[in-house]
């Protein structure tokens, strides 16, 4: 299936590419599958992905916005639809102690429910990898449930923990590292999601699943210390 | 080698920055004054690319174990050598076991030391650009940085340039539109090209500005930015992400500036006013 894209040029030297403004599967490898093309040209300098768009920077300034754009309106009627590769779903362990879920009470107060639904409700389905930003090894996931939806803060925190696992609108994700963020937090991973010394230092990729684990904060430590000592093997199957 | 004395408060090494690996989220990071350390290694006949030590604020003290060659740029915080003043923009040689230090703030906010041939720390994901999680975030005490051995037939050739001061001085920022420009209405455009204030949440990662443009955008789905991308954020602040800004993000991307005018924003302090100004499109 093809989009009706748009195309802005952003900066001197990129240009982003847009689809609908909606999170969805096809749009992704769609997405995904126009990257791939688009790479292959000399003059790029890199790529971002992102659930409705692609921003492609180039190596030089744009002299000619309609023939570049051109160029790649051509790429894309061209591109031909991805086939799905060796996907995987990750069970990532999730410890949803208020210790560490620092927002959890107040999520729980705005959506009149309990603390125990909203980690139920995190936990029931797997949420799709659409892309990795905003830091090595963030994954966006996409597919959290409606009620769980609830807006960033409107000023971002300034320490945020490695591992948390927090809902920024309609989307939830975890922190790779300490860092600033602005999503509501509701529990924390003991896992490594980015891992430089590692072959691949993102295990998961976009176009593979996530299930999030309820675990006690006992277990949190125990895999924690087992992560340090390179110990814990993520369970995974193919999808 | 290069001996850390004395860290500063953020001393970091730097060269042009990682591309290529914004799929697996690494940003580009890379130095923040592309003029001024650009042209520390032109001085040193370094390559473009060579990686220097970007300073934040002049404060750092650093020891040379060899012989080499040194070249100061970016902000003039009263660079010294062996405790006596040197010259901004001018190629020295340096003796083993000569200590540099710095003095009183004259201008900017970012000094760059390039040494003959770029500092030689390792090489990850082909940039030798510090960013935590990547390499280690900053220098600390006791750090030290490789550097090449000077060639016998080295010459120097006393290069010295002049800088240009509005560099340092200008408050106006050239930009381009956003790709969320257009969202905003008549009045927040009128007062987004009025005079801002650097605000103290400033680093490498962006500068948060001072007063605020009433904002009623929603959240955009989270997308691509890039140094120099300045974000509406819902409190209405604006931010003008720099060099070691994430990949993607989620708040409306109102502007984009130029090359030019993100160096010269890596030349601000907190206080200091700025001014966008739209380019014509191409």
């Amino acid at each position: 299936m093809k989009f009706q894209l748009t195309y802005k040029l952003f900066g001197r030297s990129a240009i982003l590419v847009e689809w609908p403004a909606n999170i969805s599967q096809e749009i992704i490898q769609d997405i995904i599958s126009f990257e791939r093309q688009v790479k292959e040209i000399d003059s790029i300098l890199d790529t971002i992905i992102a659930y409705n768009s692609l921003l492609i920077r180039y190596q030089n300034p744009i002299i000619d916005k309609e023939l570049t754009i051109s160029q790649l309106k051509k790429i894309y009627a061209a591109s031909s639809y991805l086939i799905k590769q060796d996907q995987f779903l990750w069970q990532i362990p999730v410890c949803y102690d208020v210790s560490f879920g620092i927002d959890l009470e107040e999520i729980a107060n705005k959506k009149k429910c309990s603390v125990a639904e909203i980690i139920r409700l995190h936990t029931e389905g797997d949420y799709l990898v659409y892309f990795i930003g905003f830091q090595p090894g963030f994954l966006y996931l996409g597919g959290l449930h409606q009620t769980l939806h609830v807006s960033r803060k409107s000023n971002p925190r300034l320490r945020v923990d490695k591992g948390s696992v927090a809902i920024g609108g309609i989307q939830t994700g975890i922190y790779p590292q300490n860092s600033s963020g602005g999503w509501n937090i509701i529990g924390k991973s003991p896992l490594n999601f980015f891992d430089i010394n590692a072959s691949e230092p993102c295990f998961a990729k976009p176009g593979d699943r996530i299930k999030f684990v309820a675990v006690d904060i006992h277990t949190f430590y125990q895999i924690e210390r087992e992560v340090a000592n390179q110990k814990f093997r993520i369970k995974n199957s193919e999808l | 080698m290069i001996e850390v004395l004395h860290p500063g408060i953020y001393c970091s090494i730097q060269d042009q920055g990682r591309f290529g690996y914004a799929k697996m989220g690494i940003p580009q990071a890379g130095y923040m004054d592309t003029y001024a350390a650009k042209m520390a290694n032109a001085l040193l006949k370094n390559h473009e690319r060579a990686a220097l030590i970007e300073i934040t604020f002049g404060q750092g003290k650093f020891k040379f174990t060899s012989d080499t060659y040194i070249c100061i740029t970016g902000g003039d915080f009263s660079p010294k050598i062996n405790e006596k003043l040197i010259k901004m923009q001018s190629v020295y040689p340096i003796k083993k076991d000569s200590v540099l230090s710095f003095g009183k703030r004259v201008y900017g906010a970012r000094v760059y030391l390039s040494v003959y041939g770029g500092i030689q720390t390792e090489r990850i994901y082909s940039s030798r650009s510090y960013f935590k999680g990547i390499t280690q975030q900053k220098l600390v005490k006791g750090d030290m940085l490789p550097i090449l051995p000077i060639q016998e037939n080295t010459e120097n050739s006393f290069s010295r340039v002049r800088v240009s001061e509005k560099h340092f001085k200008t408050m106006y920022l050239p930009c381009i539109k956003g790709p969320e420009f257009s969202r905003l209405n008549k009045e927040q455009q009128r007062r987004l090209f009025t005079p801002f204030t650097v605000s103290d949440h400033n680093n490498r990662v962006g500068y948060r500005l001072k007063e605020c443009l009433e904002n009623n955008l929603p959240s955009i789905l989270t997308s691509a930015v890039m140094p120099g991308t300045v974000q509406l954020t819902p409190s209405g602040k604006c931010i003008i992400l720099l060099q070691d800004c994430q990949v993607t993000g989620g708040y409306p991307r109102i502007l984009q500036l130029s090359d030019i005018a993100i160096a010269r924003v890596s030349q601000k302090i907190s206080g200091d006013k700025i001014q966008f100004r739209l380019e014509q499109h191409l």
